[in-house]
């Protein structure tokens, strides 16, 4: 199967997480990386974060509050998803119902790993970034299109490349895109044979 | 009319676009060498069997096994390990290796090791290729002028089925580092020093170019630790052009050319440096001369002061939460610091040279009875070389574990970790809450402060006993 599910709209209430630097290693510890398939990562998300060592809920992390049920908009704080380039932090997010992360600045991997999974990475700036964060749980808007984030009382623009925002308006993927240029790649094949 | 000057990174990215960016796309980029290990691999096979897609090149692909593989002391031979997903994760890469025809050196094998290790002592990292790999690190194969970046499992698919990725232009950084480093200062140290200064995002969207007297000066070895630690900083890549110093590290390699293709392939490299005008987006200087010994004393790589320091009196947010994570105090000495672990290894700080750093501190010593020191080779073949220098009898004699090649406690998803409250001081390249074992608290370091610490039994600075 190709192709995925179009996403233009998300529109639910906030999750707040405002630390700054959230590395994936945080948002899925390397632990819960041993499996080999994509499905099923949410009950790792944020695990040392959200749990006790004992196993049972942290009831002060965001994650676990009975308000944090449904919603599919994370406001995370600044250079979200730095460090490890493992796929399974979007993949848990995804799992767990995220389908926007809004940042003043997503780190690069990450930001490449949830376009691929039609996770809409979006940036804004600090000062919009501030009272949303302030606005915890309200219910915003992320429009794919129009390229904006808006809130009771609140709207900011956040930047996607025009091929990045295609793709995640008409659900498509970058696998079936790069094997349309079979004949660009056999080309530059038989020139890089040439030159070695 | 002469050509606009370009620099480094342009001229290997301009070498491998199969097609241009346009308006609505960016560009399509070949890659040479795609490395692959058995953590982030497994989907992405998947997708290739659910779409009924080949592995296209083979032959530009290399499997080995580092992450979730145990380094305990082991028979020689095949060998399967006793947690039973990492026993899964192995035998998956096993079978999609065969499957597609792909070269895996496995457990087991004379090749076998954390693949930035391995890739570059098989010759297989050369100036002017482009690497990918599922794993962050791989800014490591820079040192030898490669264009090499972290990607993640859907684009390991896309490499795996096309040879290609899609990729926004990055911007470019260049990092001039003048002067040369002193006495118990090492590449990691330099590394620790120009994260902090950048800060952990601080090259968020870049390649860097490493430049200037002081990563001239460098082998190529610690090269790597510099280029390997570029993700810290938030880049893309970290690259060095390269020089005299990179082919007499290349030349005789089992993968490097050989004979008259050897000369014309200098001839090409020598071309790659960067030219004379070109430009970059962004420029840092830094002076090398006054460096210290460095040391983290918080949760991300760029948290970091000289281990003759203090943590930092003004703390914000982030600090203030770093800090109760890691149980230290505002404007606390680092200096004495009680430690429970040392842990020598990771594709940053686990090479022949990086072993003979910290065996020169521990030979005639002894390991404070207190402390369970690790030291794990990156590859069988450094731990080959390292026997045969006799490094592992200087380890063993001073109290400290010799372990098979692999990723070890960097990553604790493979028996090694630290227990929860532990402090650990590592060569490795993160901080982050958790990343040793759930609780565990890391000192990022220096092989040669990672030994004194370990033979004085707290954190030490290795000036004291190198002089």
């Amino acid at each position: 199967m190709s192709g995925r599910r179009p996403v233009a709209l998300v529109h639910s209430r906030t999750l707040v997480l405002p630390a700054a630097d959230v590395d994936t290693d945080q948002i899925i510890p390397a632990r819960f990386l041993k499996g080999t398939v994509r499905e099923g990562l949410g009950r790792g998300l944020f695990a040392d974060w959200r749990y006790e060592p004992s196993g049972g809920p942290r009831t002060s992390f965001p994650l676990n509050r009975p308000e944090a049920e449904g919603a599919q908009i994370l406001v995370a704080g600044p250079n979200f998803g730095c460090g490890s380039s493992r796929e399974h932090a979007v993949w848990a997010l995804v799992d767990a119902g995220f389908r926007a992360v809004v940042s003043t600045r997503l780190a690069d991997i990450f930001k490449r790993n949830a376009l691929q999974n039609g996770l809409v990475p979006v940036e804004i700036d600090a000062h919009a970034h501030a009272s949303l964060a302030e606005a915890e749980g309200v219910e915003a808007r992320v429009d794919v299109a129009a390229l904006t984030l808006s809130w009771p009382g609140g709207l900011a623009a956040f930047a996607l490349p025009p091929f990045a925002r295609r793709c995640l308006l008409e659900g498509r993927d970058e696998l079936d895109i790069l094997l349309s240029y079979e004949d660009a790649i056999a080309a530059h094949e038989r020139g890089a044979s040439l030159e070695a | 009319m002469s050509p606009a000057p370009r620099t480094l990174f342009q001229k290997v990215w301009d070498a491998h676009v199969v097609r241009a960016a346009a308006a609505d796309t960016p560009a399509v980029l070949y890659i040479d060498l795609h490395l692959l290990h058995e953590v982030t691999s497994p989907q992405a096979f998947a997708v290739l069997r659910e779409r009924g897609l080949r592995v296209r090149r083979p032959d530009r692909t290399l499997a080995t096994m580092d992450h979730a593989i145990p380094t305990t002391p082991r028979p020689r031979g095949p060998f399967v390990p006793s947690d039973p997903e990492a026993a899964a994760q192995v035998a998956q890469l096993e079978a999609n290796a065969h499957a597609a025809g792909i070269t895996l050196y496995g457990l087991g094998h004379e090749r076998q090791g954390i693949v930035h290790v391995i890739a570059p002592e098989l010759g297989l990292t050369q100036p002017g290729r482009t690497i990918v790999c599922g794993d962050s690190h791989t800014s490591t194969h820079g040192a030898l002028g490669a264009l090499a970046f972290g990607i993640g499992t859907s684009e390991v698919a896309q490499v795996l089925a096309t040879q290609c990725l899609l990729q926004e232009t990055p911007r470019t950084l260049a990092v001039e580092v003048e002067g040369r480093l002193g006495p118990g200062v090492t590449a990691k140290d330099l590394s620790l020093a120009l994260i902090a200064r950048l800060g952990a995002d601080g090259a968020t969207g870049h390649v860097i170019e490493y430049r200037g007297a002081a990563v001239r000066s460098l082998s190529v070895e610690e090269r790597m630790t510099v280029c390997n630690m570029s993700i810290e900083a938030g880049a893309r890549a970290g690259m060095v052009a390269p020089d005299d110093t990179t082919f007499a590290y290349l030349q005789g390699r089992p993968h490097a050319p050989q004979g008259d293709a050897w000369a014309r392939a200098v001839r090409s490299w020598r071309a790659l440096s960067t030219d004379e005008g070109a430009g970059f987006d962004r420029l840092v200087a830094f002076d090398a001369t006054a460096l210290e010994p460095m040391i983290t004393y918080g949760t991300n790589p760029a948290m970091a002061v000289p281990v003759c320091g203090h943590v930092p009196d003004d703390v914000s947010g982030p600090t203030e939460r770093a800090l109760a994570y890691m149980g230290l105090s505002p404007g606390q000495a680092l200096l004495g610091h009680p430690v429970d672990v040392v842990f020598i290894g990771s594709c940053t700080n686990s090479r022949l040279s990086d072993l003979r750093l910290a065996a020169s501190v521990m030979r005639g010593r002894k390991v404070a009875p207190w402390i369970r020191a690790l030291v794990v080779p990156g590859s069988q073949q450094v731990k080959r070389e390292a026997e045969a220098e006799g490094l592992d009898r200087t380890f063993r004699e001073a109290g400290a574990e010799w372990r098979e090649a692999g990723c070890s406690m960097c990553i604790a998803m493979n028996g090694d970790r630290l227990e929860r409250g532990q402090y650990a001081v590592s060569t490795s390249n993160r901080n982050f809450e958790g990343r040793q074992g759930p609780g565990g608290r890391t000192f990022l370091a220096s092989p040669l402060t990672a030994a004194a610490t370990a033979v004085c039994g707290h954190i030490a600075d290795p000036r004291e006993l190198v002089a």
